[in-house]
């Protein structure tokens, strides 16, 4: 985890740094069909995050040699813009985004049916506009809506979030600061409907009891943030029926 | 997780090993969490500030440590630099390839960077020769030399052994003395992988194939979780990684005791 800060992130009445309490997520808003060309999109704001997601595929894998004859690949690139965070991020992937880029991949395959689709990879682009804290998970869940959008069949929608501690208290959804100088940091994605986790990482100091309180946490804040990923599919939908009018 | 030549595993080595777990063994007779031989010999580059070569059954890796003098991170200007980097040796494996890290080696590589940098095993506030000019940084490079199962374990086995045994070279600055480098906690990572409903501890090459999922859990000596990675397509339940959590801090006493006293 981060440095260690004299700063103080939580107050005597358990007010976080940006006025949350400890098991309050920021504002997310999701709203899909934001690119043109891509077979399925979605933009996710998650307090000062914002991500653009764009699937393509599933289409035929390339190079031939990393075909699988049994199922298609789930090629997730999450890239970072190089004006995304404070100091100017050198562009291109790294090895923090290489990591990254595997671990969504894995979580998305395990709910895609990628079986129905062999030789296929579906690309699905995670672009950080700005970064806020808490990206991979934001870049997730929207790539799930996404995938839906796109007609892609999946087993369930894939939706996460992070916990962590702060001043030696488990909190939901770290916001930058604590982040940085908190004492651990634990991004979670989950199948919405069975709860199986999908994703996990976890860096810092935690005990087993603290571990508990946080999954606690991260496992209420996923009902609250797939509600608000349904919603984005179902105003999809309905627009598309406005637009058509009275045919 | 690369494959063998062909690809696949048996279907008749599938069923034994299924078979065997149904008995609570593995197909090497191994019990569920019950961890290969590990051989540990440090110093074995003594060209190195500090070295070990760890065999974990027939997984064989070298880690070597190189400490210079260095700038600092901006961010953190009175503390020394830890990287640490994984070679995949083509020698390791018919599908390692030469060239630049691959996904598989900087999962591996970051996953065994994080449990030391977060178990605070090195005193890195120790490590400043100049505040926010000059500090020690410590080079962990570790070559895969040998494949069959659990890098991760066997990776960071060979690094806590050397980062233990390294020397500062403090003598080759201006009035400076070589020391032994700081080291304070000793980091445990304990890997599973599933198999149809089981966890088990150390898996090999074959019990990687056949695993849906794999995660790994890394403690320190007071029990508490310092990193955590779930890796490979497929799933686990919260009950799953509790246990998972539980049989690390078990296994990473045990490992201490044997090993590291």
């Amino acid at each position: 985890m981060g440095t260690v800060s004299s700063m103080k992130l939580i107050d005597e009445n358990g007010i976080r740094i940006d006025g949350r309490s400890k098991g309050e997520l920021r504002p997310i808003k999701i709203e899909t069909d934001v690119i043109e060309r891509a077979d399925g999109s979605a933009f996710i704001e998650w307090g000062g995050n914002k991500i653009i997601v764009a699937v393509y595929g599933p289409r035929e894998a390339y190079p031939k040699h990393t075909q699988d004859i049994e199922k298609a690949q789930v090629k997730a690139r999450y890239n970072m813009a190089a004006f995304s965070v404070d100091e100017r991020k050198r562009p291109g992937p790294d090895r923090r985004s290489m990591e990254i880029s595997k671990v969504i991949s894995e979580a998305l395959s395990s709910a895609v049916m990628v079986e129905q689709f062999p030789r296929a990879q579906i690309d699905v682009y995670i672009e950080v506009l700005q970064a806020d804290a808490g990206t991979r998970i934001a870049g997730l869940t929207a790539a799930s809506v996404a995938l839906a959008a796109a007609g892609v069949p999946m087993r369930d929608m894939v939706v996460g979030c992070t916990a962590g501690k702060v001043d030696g208290q488990i909190v939901l959804d770290l916001c930058k600061e604590e982040d940085n100088f908190g004492q651990a940091d634990l991004p979670m994605a989950i199948m919405a409907r069975t709860g199986e986790v999908v994703l996990m990482q976890m860096d810092g100091d935690l005990t087993m009891e603290e571990f508990d309180e946080a999954t606690g946490l991260i496992m209420d804040a996923t009902k609250r943030i797939n509600e608000i990923q349904r919603e984005a599919l179902a105003g999809k939908y309905r627009t598309l029926t406005l637009s058509r009018g009275g045919e | 997780m690369p494959k063998d030549e062909a690809g696949i595993l048996s279907e008749i080595k599938k069923d034994f090993i299924l078979k065997k777990l149904k008995e609570g063994k593995r197909g090497d007779e191994r019990l569920l969490d019950q961890y290969r031989e590990i051989s540990i010999q440090t110093n074995y580059v003594p060209r190195s500030a500090g070295s070990a070569f760890v065999k974990l059954g027939k997984t064989k890796v070298l880690a070597g440590i190189k400490i210079e003098a260095g700038d600092p991170f901006p961010d953190t200007p009175n503390q020394g630099v830890l990287t640490t980097n994984v070679e995949l040796l083509p020698m390791a494996f018919p599908t390692f390839e030469a060239g630049p890290p691959n996904e598989m080696s900087i999962e591996i590589a970051r996953v065994v960077d994080r449990g030391i940098r977060e178990s605070r095993m090195i005193d890195l506030e120790g490590l400043v020769i100049e505040p926010g000019k000059k500090v020690w940084i410590v080079f962990v490079d570790i070559n895969v030399l040998d494949y069959d199962g659990n890098l991760i374990d066997a990776c960071t086995l060979s690094v806590i052994s050397a980062l233990r045994t390294s020397v500062v070279p403090g003598s080759t600055i201006e009035g400076g003395k070589d020391f032994k480098l700081p080291v304070r906690n000793l980091p445990i990572s304990v890997t599973m992988v599933k198999i149809g409903n089981e966890l088990v501890c150390d898996p090999d090459l074959e019990e990687e194939q056949m695993g849906t999922t794999r995660i790994t859990v890394t403690t320190t000596e007071d029990g508490h979780i310092r990193a955590m990675q779930k890796g490979e397509i497929g799933s686990l339940t919260l009950d799953e990684i509790k246990k998972a959590i539980r049989l690390s801090s078990d296994l990473g006493k045990r490992i201490r005791e044997k090993y590291f006293q």
